[in-house]
């Protein structure tokens, strides 16, 4: 582990500048010799971004480039400024991720445990994490779930939980690894309805083409490449189209 | 066998401090067997289940699927002793063990994992001396009580999606067939919770961490 001088990383958010959005430069990505991404310049400033494409094109590493979860082999990917490769605390907290399966990404046994999570990370003080969290489990209908068993809700229930973890820590934009996959419909439609709701950017990568109604911007990934960059009426068109020539 | 989770009530059990109560468990255990006499553990039973039972208000269902968690074992227990003693000692050392897992439920039953990790955190203080982070030994306690059920669900999975095609192996070869792909699932699922911490700050350390020389 490398040695950090106390307040290095505090100073480094203050450079940050919020109009800029997520910029990718140049960007390509390999997997030892196995080339995932290539070619990617991309700036995202709209509140709702969608990705979509096959399995296997490359969807979930471009969104793990976005939290520096990530770091591109080529080129350079910017979140409102701040380089994912060097400034990797900071962005984290400017982007949250909520991830497919939602048993990885619970981590303490309980649920409000698990929600005051990142809160711990961030050093917010004790009495301010339990009303933050609180506040979280009222909104999203766990509050009765509190000091329940994570391991005992319902599929549905652990997705919210992930996303409260999420939510709490207040990011200012958020990145969604197909959130619906695993889910039931009515499951599917809460996720879906809890996303549209929030005011954060989001950038959602899924395979439920309705996610993305209302959206201002969907990408088409193909074979590593945005091989289309529209609204979503033309963007899921293309992609239909690509996947019909399978 | 996992010990109960927190269950919550409004008791002075609940409120004591997790220091005080793990130092209570503690102090059973040395009594247990520094005075193994029947009377100390039979008042020691009656004691645990009158503080778990009476004031902390806990259902009997948690403290009974402990027990009934350990049938077997302590079925052993008193057959060997029966064996190789007598009935007599098998059934005393029976009973301490009993009471031991059972004051051990009313603990973790009544106190936040959080609060018992801050005890451990406290308790492993001095490893910052050498450059160690006390935070990171009270989360992998946190992450075995929160992955062992996932743990055994999956395992679960296997054993029916492989009776489902038919096969329903035992023994040894049961052993085989469900430990390897659950060990492949273990390593995928063990890089997810760390991109999982990751995302959420684990490396997010707060500034007043003392500086390491
Ligand atoms: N950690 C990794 N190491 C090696 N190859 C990987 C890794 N992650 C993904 N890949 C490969 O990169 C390609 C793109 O994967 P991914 O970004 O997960 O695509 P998608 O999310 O669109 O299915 C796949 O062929 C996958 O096998
Ligand atoms: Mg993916």
């Amino acid at each position: 582990m490398r040695f950090r001088r106390p307040g290095a990383a505090p100073a480094a958010v203050d450079v940050a500048d919020p109009g800029r959005g997520i910029e990718l430069r140049g960007v390509g990505h390999r997997y030892g010799d196995r080339v995932v991404l290539e070619g990617i310049d991309l700036r995202l400033t709209e509140p709702r971004v969608g990705v979509v494409g096959a399995n296997g094109s490359g969807k979930s590493t471009f969104a793990r480039l976005l939290n520096g979860l990530v770091v591109p082999t080529d080129g350079q990917v910017l979140v409102d400024g701040l380089d994912t490769r060097t400034q990797v605390r900071a962005v984290r907290r400017r982007v949250g991720f909520v991830f497919q399966d939602p048993d990885a990404q619970i981590v303490h046994p309980t649920v409000a445990e698990d929600v005051a999570y990142g809160l711990e990370n961030q050093g917010v003080p004790p009495d301010e994490r339990a009303a933050r969290v609180a506040e979280v489990l009222e909104r999203y209908g766990l509050a009765g779930h509190a000091d329940h068993p994570a391991h005992l809700l319902s599929g549905g229930q652990k997705q919210l939980l992930a996303i409260a973890g999420v939510l709490v820590m207040r990011p200012a934009r958020i990145v969604f690894d197909e959130p619906t996959t695993l889910l039931d419909l009515v499951n599917a439609r809460r996720v879906a309805e809890l996303i549209a709701g929030l005011e954060q950017q989001v950038v959602v990568v899924t395979h439920q083409l309705d996610l993305l109604d209302g959206f201002d911007r969907v990408l088409v990934v193909d074979g590593g490449r945005v091989v289309e960059d529209a609204p979503p009426g033309p963007a899921v068109a293309t992609y239909r189209a690509l996947m019909e020539h399978r | 066998m996992t010990l109960p989770l927190y269950v919550p009530v409004a008791s002075p059990v609940h409120r004591l401090s997790a220091g005080v109560k793990l130092l209570c468990l503690a102090a059973l255990a040395v009594l247990l067997f520094a005075r193994p006499t029947l009377t100390v553990a039979g008042a020691a039973l009656v004691g645990t289940l009158a503080v778990g039972l009476g004031v902390a208000r806990l259902p009997v269902a948690v403290l009974a699927r402990q027990a009934w968690a350990l049938r077997w074992f302590l079925l052993a227990l008193l057959v060997v002793h029966a064996l190789t003693t007598d009935v007599a000692s098998g059934a005393h050392t029976v009973l301490r063990l009993l009471t031991l897992v059972l004051a051990a439920a009313v603990v973790t039953a009544t106190t936040r994992v959080t609060e018992m990790v801050a005890v451990v955190e406290r308790l492993c203080a001095p490893l910052r001396l050498v450059g160690g982070r006390p935070q990171r030994v009270g989360l992998l306690i946190a992450m075995a009580l929160r992955f062992i059920p996932v743990l055994v669900e999956r395992a679960d999975r296997i054993r029916a999606a492989q009776a489902a095609r038919g096969g329903a192996p035992r023994g040894v070869r049961a052993l085989r067939t469900t430990v390897a792909p659950l060990l492949v699932q273990l390593l995928q699922m063990a890089h997810d919770v760390s991109e999982a911490l990751d995302a959420r700050g684990a490396d997010d350390v707060p500034a007043h961490r003392p500086r390491r020389t």
